[in-house]
């Protein structure tokens, strides 16, 4: 099921919380969705799950507009503390909400044991929840977004709390759901979202200000490559001006004069081959040549600091 | 199943769980049990009476006993799930706010017929003892069950209103005060249009002839509206929320 987002917004009171927002979900894609605190992630997510009740705009989820209680059974959705009834029994909670989302009878326990294979809840399954550690707590909340199978994920920061074992199993369970599931996740955790998601979006102040694969983030946000070097063999001012007069070249700069240390900007494609032939014709040595990658956090910031 | 009975189970499963459930019963016994036999406040004890009927219990008893009770179970039923965040879970399920105050309100009203149950050894007793009127004293536990039923729709509406179970209880205590006791004495010291308002707002007069066996359809349909405005008010402020 395919989620389509149109020109979306929520105020609260004078405040836009979200600004005009369209996005797009396929079905096997895991989204990530990135923002500083108060950007304005859970009121879209609560808005999608219909907790909220959405501003402006559209929600279309499979291509039909959202009709309250029968389009909740398509959506898994863990909240962003994770609620929980603390006095209840693991098996009894996840039992309660296989019912509410109308998991016919005959399934209820496959899909419970289902569960608690998968969310690793074997040993715990009959504590009460208010017993478990915080891992664990997040591991039955996840579960219960799962426990009907629903076409639709949405985790508002689901691996918050766990250890990094876990933090690789969940991650990886969400990469396997992904595949045939439709997956939005928000985090403030930058590796996660390299590792677990498709795509990108960043908000920031309710605007959507980024959205792409990383890779594309990394080229929109750059837009040129950069190199490190260092060359001996030949005074600076010769290899800067040798450095310089290449067709890739877009700018450099000397680092540091003495140890003959340059930053090269390429513009459009990789200098890194010039760069050699140019070290090999003026009979320089190439001591170090490091591409350097934005990375994520940088764009981030970028994007978010005003 | 229905996702009425699936939160209506769970509340009462939930209810029993914890052993505050068995102190609210107690405590629900030991009032009906003081003020039916040894202690009259409205009409004279059991003793006193002289009479084989549970006049006594109906309007000594199971009035402040039920007037505690409620308030004491709806207090947390909706308060409890903003506090925890609980009320986010549940909405984002297939269950509408309507389906959800229903089986929370079921849910009470079959704890409060269990407290009730409780209550049929004074039935038993008193019709070993003398002539009991059975058709009367049915009516009679049929009116506790309406009057219950308004009550717990009050005291839903009280706990949708904040996140504060403490705060949810006063607010319904209050009401229950006002329907309960208020309105019928304001009736009794007042003249004219406003007398007859009050005595029409009161559960006390409609409840009253019930004891005394007549089982009016004003009377019924009353308790009934209070229960849907009740009912009503608190899908409306769950709605608003949001």
């Amino acid at each position: 099921m395919d989620i389509l987002i149109r020109n979306l917004s929520k105020h609260y009171g004078s405040q836009k919380a979200v600004d005009n927002i369209s996005f797009e979900v396929k079905t096997g894609e895991v989204l990530g969705f990135l923002g500083p605190n108060g950007a304005g992630k859970t009121t879209t997510m609560k808005m999608i799950t219909s907790y909220l009740t959405k501003g402006e705009g559209e929600i279309l989820i499979g291509g039909k507009s959202f009709d309250q209680e029968d389009m909740r059974r398509h959506i898994g959705y863990l909240p962003e503390h994770n609620p929980l009834y603390l006095d209840m029994p693991v098996l009894e909670y996840l039992k309660f909400c296989a019912s509410l989302q109308k998991v016919p009878k005959s399934l209820l326990d496959s899909q419970i044991k289902k569960m608690v294979r998968q969310c690793g809840l074997n040993q715990e399954k009959h504590k009460k929840i208010g017993e478990l550690s915080k891992g664990y707590r997040q591991r039955v909340g996840l579960a219960q977004a799962m426990i009907h199978d629903p076409e639709i994920l949405i985790l508002d920061e689901p691996t918050t709390g766990l250890d990094p074992n876990q933090i690789v199993e969940i991650r990886a369970l969400i990469r396997q759901l992904g595949k045939e599931k439709t997956v939005i996740l928000s985090t403030h955790i930058l590796p996660e979202v390299e590792a677990t998601c498709d795509r990108i979006l960043i908000i920031n102040q309710g605007k959507i200000v980024a959205n792409g694969t990383s890779d594309t983030l990394r080229k929109q946000a750059s837009g040129n490559k950069l190199l490190k070097l260092r060359i001996s063999g030949g005074s600076s001012n010769d290899i800067h001006a040798g450095l310089s007069a290449l067709s890739t070249t877009k700018m450099v700069d000397i680092i540091n004069a003495e140890e003959n240390r340059f930053e090269l900007q390429s513009s459009g494609q990789d200098s890194n081959e010039e760069v050699f032939k140019l070290c090999v014709k003026n009979n320089w040595v190439l001591l170090e040549m490091v591409p350097f990658e934005t990375r994520l956090e940088d764009i981030f910031r970028d994007l978010t600091l005003n | 199943m229905n996702p009425i009975w699936v939160v209506a189970k769970k509340e009462i499963s939930s209810f029993f769980d914890s052993l505050v459930a068995y102190v609210f019963l107690i405590v629900f016994l030991l009032i009906c049990g003081i003020f039916t036999w040894l202690y009259g406040i409205f009409v004279q004890d059991i003793f006193i009476r002289g009479q084989a009927d549970l006049m006594a219990f109906f309007i000594n008893g199971a009035l402040p006993a039920i007037g505690l009770f409620i308030p004491s179970i709806t207090m947390g039923m909706i308060a409890k799930e903003y506090k925890s965040g609980t009320i986010e879970l549940l909405l984002t399920k297939s269950v509408s706010n309507a389906q959800l105050v229903i089986g929370k309100f079921i849910a009470c009203l079959l704890l409060i017929a269990i407290a009730l149950t409780f209550t049929l050894p004074y039935l038993i007793t008193i019709a070993q003892i003398g002539d009991l009127d059975l058709g009367r004293t049915l009516a009679g536990y049929f009116g506790l069950v309406l009057i219950s039923a308004a009550y717990i729709s009050l005291g839903l509406f009280a706990s949708s209103l904040t996140a504060d179970q403490v705060v949810a209880f006063v607010i319904s205590l209050v009401m229950g005060i006002c329907f309960f006791i208020l309105f019928s004495l304001l009736s009794s010291n007042l003249q004219g249009i406003s007398s007859e308002f009050f005595d029409f707002a009161s559960f006390f007069s409609h409840y009253e002839p019930m004891v005394r066996g007549v089982i009016d359809t004003k009377d019924v349909i009353f308790f009934l509206s209070i229960t849907f405005l009740g009912l009503l008010l608190t899908i409306n402020q769950i709605s608003k929320r949001r």
